[in-house]
């Protein structure tokens, strides 16, 4: 199948989700386990993830830093930016596009070949719109939510590495936290939370949604939806990156 | 009753039904049979729009589903309950959830009410005290009938049957045979059956349509097929010695030489 072939369903995919519920109460039901299964299902990984990557970050840093002309606030400064701009939202929804985007796909890539979509189909339900909006919905409500969590998780974890390895005092890393702090930054990680969690709750329901096949089909299109979602956070990260933070030229 | 004209319907190059038209009679068993790639189940796919067909018209008594919207069509399944040949039960759900989905999806019953009608449908399928089980935790069979009770919990009018003895002993697959054909009459439903199973053929098709390579070879009831002289049909049906000597004893009983209820027994003394 071409690429555009591929893009053209997946958009008519996402097109054939809107239409009206058949019955609200079934569908925010559907949209809170969602929620639950994203988000209380993820947080584990999160918080482990997060809080070493702070962690590391302020070692590896304190490490590169090794001029005595350099203050010491430095290192929390660039744990603190790189954690809020790349770590919490790249780092963190890539390891989600594993562990969210890998059960969406098999999830609905069971329903679809054990006949079950089919069965929802006959019952005069729009199977885009109770399998796939509530996940999609879902998702963007509590990925922006981890991302928040991971990146206060992460600084945290700096703090205690470099407190615990005796880095910097307390004093340091807390000034060097305050210190030029933008507040786009936030934003910034905020929109690529966003995106991020769109990618990787819509390209998993595509490849699950469209399986044929048995067991081995619904493993190859949850690692494809795995390596697919990856790539597109990458490049949308990138993309991002330039549109919104590259300063103009001249 | 549902009427079918001129059904063709390719994948690629390969035509896999090819101009069939039938009408299917409500309060009777109507039966699609045929080898595996014959087609049958592309045409029962058709006839539930889980596929377009290229070409052809299907009417719901008379009103055109090929030419519906998605919201005509959404009404429309709401009058229609299919038995999937694995079931396709919701895993994560309990077989009283499940039964209650489409009365959760579809009805703005009190949680008491639709118990009530899930316990009824439960007993009509007789099957008792499986109301907390997962799909998981029963029989084969178990899910057949939680697939018919599912099926029929929003009184349908027509339902589809792809395969119901598919993976069942023969004890089990009579059984559910008598069940889908006592709920035909019961609730005057327009039934189509997909099948491979003989004695489904023998002892339940009121209207039999056989499927030879994408085409409508032959139609007929489960008393015209003992006297069929079809060749394509007779290999299909009677393809064993003991389906073949069940055939002549049929015929023999056909023309009043042996009485299955009395003369048998004193013949076989």
């Amino acid at each position: 199948m071409t690429f555009f072939t591929e893009l053209g369903r997946y958009l008519l995919m996402l097109k054939g989700m809107f239409s009206k519920p058949e019955n609200m109460r079934v569908y925010w039901k559907e949209f809170m386990h969602q929620c639950s299964e994203i988000g209380i299902g993820s947080l584990g990984i999160v918080v482990i993830i997060s809080f070493f990557m702070g962690a590391v970050s302020a070692v590896q840093t304190a490490y590169q830093l090794v001029s005595p002309i350099i203050p010491k606030a430095s290192i929390a400064q660039i744990v603190r930016d790189t954690v809020i701009l790349e770590f919490a939202p790249t780092l963190v929804c890539i390891v989600l596009a594993g562990v969210v985007g890998s059960k969406i796909a098999s999830e609905l890539g069971n329903m679809r070949v054990s006949e079950q979509i089919d069965a929802l189909e006959i019952m005069g339900i729009n199977t885009k719109a109770y399998l796939i909006m509530p996940r999609i919905i879902a998702a963007l409500l509590v990925i922006p939510m981890l991302v928040v969590l991971s990146a206060a998780l992460g600084i945290w974890g700096g703090r205690i590495a470099g407190l615990g390895s005796g880095i910097l005092s307390a004093y340091d890393f807390d000034k060097g936290l305050m210190q030029n702090f933008v507040a786009f930054n936030v934003w910034f990680a905020l929109i690529k939370a966003y995106t991020f969690a769109f990618i990787i709750s819509s390209i998993p329901a595509y490849f699950g949604y469209h399986v044929q096949g048995g067991a081995l089909e619904i493993g190859r299109a949850s690692t494809r939806a795995v390596v697919i979602s990856c790539i597109m956070i990458l490049f949308a990260d990138y993309t991002l990156a330039q549109l919104l933070l590259s300063a103009p030229a001249g | 009753m549902i009427e079918f004209k001129n059904i063709r319907k390719t994948f690629g190059d390969k035509v896999v039904l090819n101009d069939v038209s039938a009408v299917l009679e409500a309060g009777k068993c109507n039966l699609i049979i045929g080898t595996s790639g014959s087609g049958k189940t592309v045409l029962m796919k058709c006839l539930v729009g889980l596929f377009e067909p290229d070409e052809g018209d299907i009417l719901y008594n008379g009103i055109n589903f090929t030419e519906m919207d998605d919201d005509q069509r959404k009404e429309l399944r709401q009058q229609i309950g299919m038995l999937f040949q694995g079931s396709a039960l919701f895993d994560s759900l309990t077989v009283e959830k499940n039964i209650m989905f489409p009365l959760n999806m579809f009805t703005t019953w009190t949680y008491a009410e639709k118990m009530k009608r899930v316990n009824e449908v439960l007993d009509r399928v007789n099957l008792k005290d499986a109301n907390k089980k997962f799909p998981a935790e029963i029989s084969g069979g178990m899910k057949k009938r939680v697939g018919i009770a599912r099926a029929i919990v929003l009184n349908p009018k027509y339902l589809f049957c792809d395969e119901p003895n598919s993976g069942l002993d023969p004890q089990t697959s009579m059984v559910i045979d008598k069940l889908i054909q006592e709920i035909t009459v019961e609730y005057n439903i327009t039934t189509v059956v997909n099948t491979h199973d003989m004695n489904s053929v023998m002892e339940t098709g009121d209207h039999i349509i056989y499927m030879f390579q994408g085409l409508k070879e032959w139609e007929g009831s489960n008393e015209d097929i003992i006297f069929s002289k079809n060749e394509k049909l007779n290999s299909f049906i009677f393809a064993s010695n003991f389906l073949q000597d069940a055939k002549d004893m049929r015929m023999l009983e056909a023309k009043g030489k042996i009485d299955n209820n009395r003369n048998m027994d004193e013949l076989l003394k």
